[in-house]
């Protein structure tokens, strides 16, 4: 249960930075999981009061405010088709429409939680985060860093060439995924993810640069490549087992959603 | 802390303690309909509108409603008698319990999308629970009622 002694809602980020730097203060996002749990806070830092609700597109990126829901991430025209309907995918078995009308991206995003379907799919994207304090930082250095009193402000989303494939599995509909896995080309840049592993999303290295040249090779090499891939991530990608799946199960399916997110962005096979 | 707000159409300035639930609020203002189900935000049970969109009544601190329109059932009587009439003839209503998050959010769906079709019926109601049916008869009077209005519109 949690035990809120006070709530502001603040008029400028510094206000929220400074009253966060307290440890039992606490910002609050959607609150949907953070209610879950059994806490004393001193402050809940509200930011609904700064506008940072809503999605802004320029010509070089797409900038989220933290506050931004998962419901807006969903229906929102531009994302979607600058990502091949990946965001809408990502989230659309997330809990319900209300769930999702209350779930925030900030925090989402700021929480960094291994069973996130929100940061593997934003890990796929050229993502960086705006932290007030620390500035602009790529997400796939903010996902391994630790948690800090710092306040997330935007998400910015890169506008590279972008080809990009979502999916999930799940034992239920609406339930926690077993797995989660995107996969994009960023310009000529071949990138996997792989999350609720079910520790936290991360980025497949490609060491033995299998992939290489991806866009370029024909539907035979590609094949080829995809296959030997999903292989190569099967046996890199650290997994373990809770009581969605066992960690050999959730090795299976690394393979499997690698592959089949690969044939989608090699124009293989139709999405979803 | 002192919130000003609409529930159900009527302007209110309310006390309210910074951790309570908006579900508790509600229930306190009267308002029986909100009912307390899973407590994971997964069941819909506690669905309320806020500025129109459905929300979960358990995941909201009741402050943050200062400055928004607040509906619950109790201020949709109209439409939800209406709609109730097509779940009760297709034996969806059971033991009653799901009905007002899941009438809620049915409202919802009809407001947002324009002639929603099975599959998108479905996927906006994933996150009404109900434990009595399988969602057959569910559909089934969503889908009699657009038919209904569509009839009654081209009339």
């Amino acid at each position: 249960m949690l035990k809120i002694k006070s709530y502001v809602k603040v008029n400028s980020i510094e206000e929220a930075y400074e009253l966060n730097q307290k440890k039992t203060a606490i910002v609050l996002g959607g609150m949907v999981w953070l209610k879950m749990g059994n806490r004393n806070i001193s402050t809940t830092i509200d930011l609904s009061g700064l506008g940072l609700a809503g999605i802004q597109e320029t010509d070089e990126e797409f900038v989220i405010g933290c506050m931004t829901t998962l419901r807006e991430l969903e229906t929102d025209k531009r994302l979607n088709e600058y990502t091949q309907g990946a965001v809408r995918e990502s989230v659309r078995h997330i809990v319900g429409v209300q769930f999702r009308n209350c779930a925030t991206v900030g925090g989402s995003i700021w929480g960094r939680y291994g069973f996130s379907d929100v940061l593997t799919m934003f890990l796929g994207m050229d993502t960086w985060v705006e932290l007030h304090n620390a500035g602009k930082i790529p997400l796939t250095e903010f996902v391994d860093r630790k948690k800090d009193n710092d306040i997330l402000v935007n998400i910015i989303v890169k506008k590279q060439p972008l080809r990009v494939c979502y999916m999930s599995q799940r034992n239920t509909k609406t339930d926690f995924p077993v797995l989660t896995c995107c996969v994009s080309l960023i310009g000529n840049e071949a990138r996997t993810v792989i999350g609720a592993r079910p520790a936290r999303a991360m980025v497949v290295e490609d060491q033995e640069d299998i992939l290489g040249n991806f866009d370029q090779k024909s539907e035979e090499a590609k094949k080829e490549v995809i296959q030997k891939f999903a292989d190569y991530a099967a046996e890199h990608v650290p997994t373990s087992g809770n009581m969605r799946g066992s960690k050999e199960y959730r090795t299976l399916l690394v393979k499997v959603l690698t592959r089949r997110a690969w044939e989608v962005v090699g124009g293989m096979k139709d999405e979803y | 802390m002192n919130i000003k707000f609409w529930l159900n159409g009527i302007q209110r300035q309310e006390e309210v303690d910074p951790g309570m639930l908006l579900i508790d609020f509600l229930r306190e203002k009267g308002c029986y309909s909100v009912k307390r189900g899973c407590e994971t935000a997964n069941c819909g049970l506690c669905t309320v509108l806020m500025d129109e969109k459905p929300i979960l009544s358990c995941s909201m601190l009741a402050v943050r409603i200062d400055g928004k329109k607040i509906v619950t059932l109790e201020g949709l009587q109209k439409e939800a008698e209406e709609f109730g009439t097509f779940l009760a003839n297709e034996g969806a209503e059971q033991c009653g319990f799901c009905n007002p998050g899941f009438i809620m959010n049915v409202i919802a769906m009809l407001r947002e999308l324009e002639e929603p079709d099975e599959e998108q019926i479905k996927e906006y109601l994933a996150g009404n629970l109900c434990r009595c049916s399988g969602f057959v008869s569910q559909t089934a009077s969503i889908l009699k009622y657009l038919n209904y209005k569509k009839t009654q519109e081209e009339a």
